[in-house]
């Protein structure tokens, strides 16, 4: 079953197009766990169109109570911990989405993720987009519309590139089994990113085992 | 000004509360037995219970709701019109309110062992006609939750949508789906814990000494209270329910009414003279035998004993979804043992959602964190009872 963007039962709905890919992307009555599943949109969807058995991580408690409001389980988690609550293989999928630039220890949490689940499924903010590059290259930190804070103020503290995340599960014996290229719903670039990922695409989606 | 509504007696309560509240009492059958962990029985057990909210026909939407340590079943509203203090969750129960009882049927009972109307060691002991006092067995928080199956039974209660409690009241929760998974839909277990900690169970022996050190305790078989052994009892306990924060703020280093130290050993401090209102006003409303064997029973609380010891089984026939709430200048009841039990329910496939509350009030956040657990509380309810009924 195709997730649509804005389907005619229009509920729920999911507007960042990385999660309508993330979405797609899981099969019928998997178990899935969100790290930092924020108000718990994504798992919602997941719950209602693919029969998911569905866990949040999550953090903050205003967002909590919101995936209790939409009834998301959710468990209180910190994700520069060892994720000690979730046992061995317990899940089908863990998800990371847009998260993983500011966590502590980007390659622990990638080795929680494939502790806990057989497949890990993380989207990733590319930094090394173009409008950055430039930004860069004349000797600024990039603030750009989808990095809208300076160096100084913004969470994420591990700024990289594609081919960085690639390099980096090369490193530690990580399987890239996929990899999308995505940029944003009105972005213009969007039909240009997967041609030229590194360059063009805004996030990335990978999908990861051991 | 708060808003008041009319009674029909004329008389005026808080919007948003139940209003005049009955306490009712029931009793066993006769030849009915409560069969206890110690392997003993009693018979012609007392429970007082109150209810809120009106029963649907086909009893779906039964809540039970546990009180804690020193609490009863006086949940919500008042007694009389000339109460001036409604039930202890009043900021939760009520019509409109996270336990709504314009939706739900609230039920609570006073725990077995306990002295506000239930069967405990002051009830009179129908082998020997006199009050049992320390005859009374030693009983656990599985003997208080079969007590209250028993009440259900009569009721032709067999289902409940959920089952809630804080501190000593969580525990009964957790047993609650432990005992008959059949009939629990869900759990809510506030500020508590799956087993004792050696830290609770060492502030209980203290308590229990300071009762039983006490002259005019006299074995339990004291008319007048042991005053003063069940007031350091209830100072001690008191403590552990605030945190350091908590105090501070209350109190700091405030003198109680002199300007200077009185260089003796009075009571000069604000917080001292708290702790000592506190443990009189306990005196007045607390028995101090229900106190040793409710203590007792806190103690004895591990749920790995249901299950032979292996923790991993405990939850084996519980499928039902559960919120556990800890709070988390909690000393008592410290959120790594909310997380201990989410552990346990994950491994087990349960629904869990857990989350910890952030405040400065020590345990007993769960009875003023209303705001926020409330959200919870009622986030969690609409979306089982959404659940229920789509079954």
């Amino acid at each position: 079953m195709k997730i649509a963007r804005n389907p005619a039962n229009a509920e729920p709905i999911l507007s960042r197009s990385d999660l309508v890919m993330i979405a797609d992307m899981i099969p019928e009555n998997a178990k899935v766990l969100d790290l930092g599943c924020g108000s718990g949109r994504l798992l919602r969807v997941l719950k209602a169109r693919k029969n998911a058995k569905i866990m949040g991580a999550e953090l903050d408690q205003e967002k909590i109570i919101r995936c209790v409001d939409r009834g998301v389980p959710v468990i209180q988690a910190d994700l520069n911990e060892p994720l000690s609550l979730f046992a061995d293989n317990s899940y089908d999928y863990v998800i990371l989405s847009r998260t993983l630039q500011a966590v502590r220890r980007p390659d622990l949490i990638l080795q929680e993720m494939l502790r806990i689940g057989g497949r890990g499924i993380i989207s990733i903010m590319n930094f090394g987009q173009l409008d950055a590059r430039l930004q860069l290259l004349f000797g600024n930190m990039p603030v750009t519309k989808r990095l809208p804070l300076k160096w100084y103020e913004t969470p994420n503290i591990h700024p990289g590139m594609l081919s960085d995340f690639r390099d980096m599960c090369r490193e530690k014996g990580i399987r890239i089994l996929k990899e999308l290229p995505v940029s944003q719903h009105r972005d213009f670039m969007r039909f240009l990113a997967p041609v030229w990922p590194n360059l063009l695409a805004s996030n990335a989606i990978f999908v990861i085992s051991k | 000004m708060e808003e008041k509504r009319e009674n029909k007696d004329g008389s005026s309560f808080p919007q948003g509360s139940v209003g005049i509240v009955k306490p009712q009492d029931f009793r066993f059958a006769p030849g009915e037995e409560l069969q206890l962990d110690c392997g003993r029985r009693l018979r012609d057990v007392v429970i007082r219970y109150e209810t809120y909210g009106t029963l649907a026909p086909d009893k779906s939407n039964v809540i039970l709701v546990e009180h804690a340590l020193s609490g009863d079943a006086h949940l919500a509203g008042y007694h009389s019109v000339s109460d001036k203090k409604p039930g202890w969750w009043e900021d939760m129960v009520g019509p409109g309110k996270p336990l709504d009882t314009d939706k739900f049927f609230i039920l609570c009972s006073n725990i077995l062992g306990g002295c506000s109307g239930t069967t405990g060691p002051g009830s009179i002991d129908p082998d020997t006609g006199k009050p049992y006092h320390m005859t009374f067995p030693v009983i656990t928080i599985a003997d208080m939750v079969r007590a209250q199956k028993h009440l259900l039974d009569f009721l032709g209660i067999g289902k409940l949508l959920a089952v809630v409690g804080g501190s000593m009241g969580g525990m009964l929760a957790i047993q609650w789906p432990i005992s008959y998974p059949d009939m629990v839909e869900s759990c809510l277990a506030i500020a508590t814990s799956s087993k004792i900690s050696p830290q609770s169970i060492a502030f209980n022996w203290i308590g229990r000494e300071a009762i039983m050190s006490d002259p005019t305790w006299k074995n339990g078989d004291y008319e007048e209270q042991p005053q003063k052994g069940l007031s350091i009892a209830r100072m001690l306990a008191h403590v552990t329910y605030l945190s350091d924060q908590s105090m501070s703020r209350k109190f700091g280093r405030k003198l109680q009414t002199a300007e200077d130290y009185s260089f003796k050993f009075d009571m000069d401090f604000s917080v001292e003279s708290y702790l000592n209102h506190q443990g009189m006003r306990f005196v007045e409303r607390f028995d101090a035998n229900s106190y040793l064997y409710i203590t007792r029973a806190i103690d004895y609380f591990d749920v790995s004993d249901s299950a032979d010891g292996d923790e991993h089984k405990v939850f084996a026939h519980v499928k039902c979804p559960f919120l556990v709430v800890s709070f988390s200048s909690d000393w008592l009841f410290p959120p790594y043992q909310a997380r201990e039990l989410a552990r346990l329910l994950l491994e087990n496939g349960n629904d869990v959602t857990c989350c910890d509350i952030k405040s400065n009030y020590g345990h007993d956040a769960f009875l003023l964190e209303y705001e926020t657990l409330g959200r919870l509380v009622r986030g969690f309810l609409t979306n089982l009872q959404k659940e229920v009924c789509s079954k």
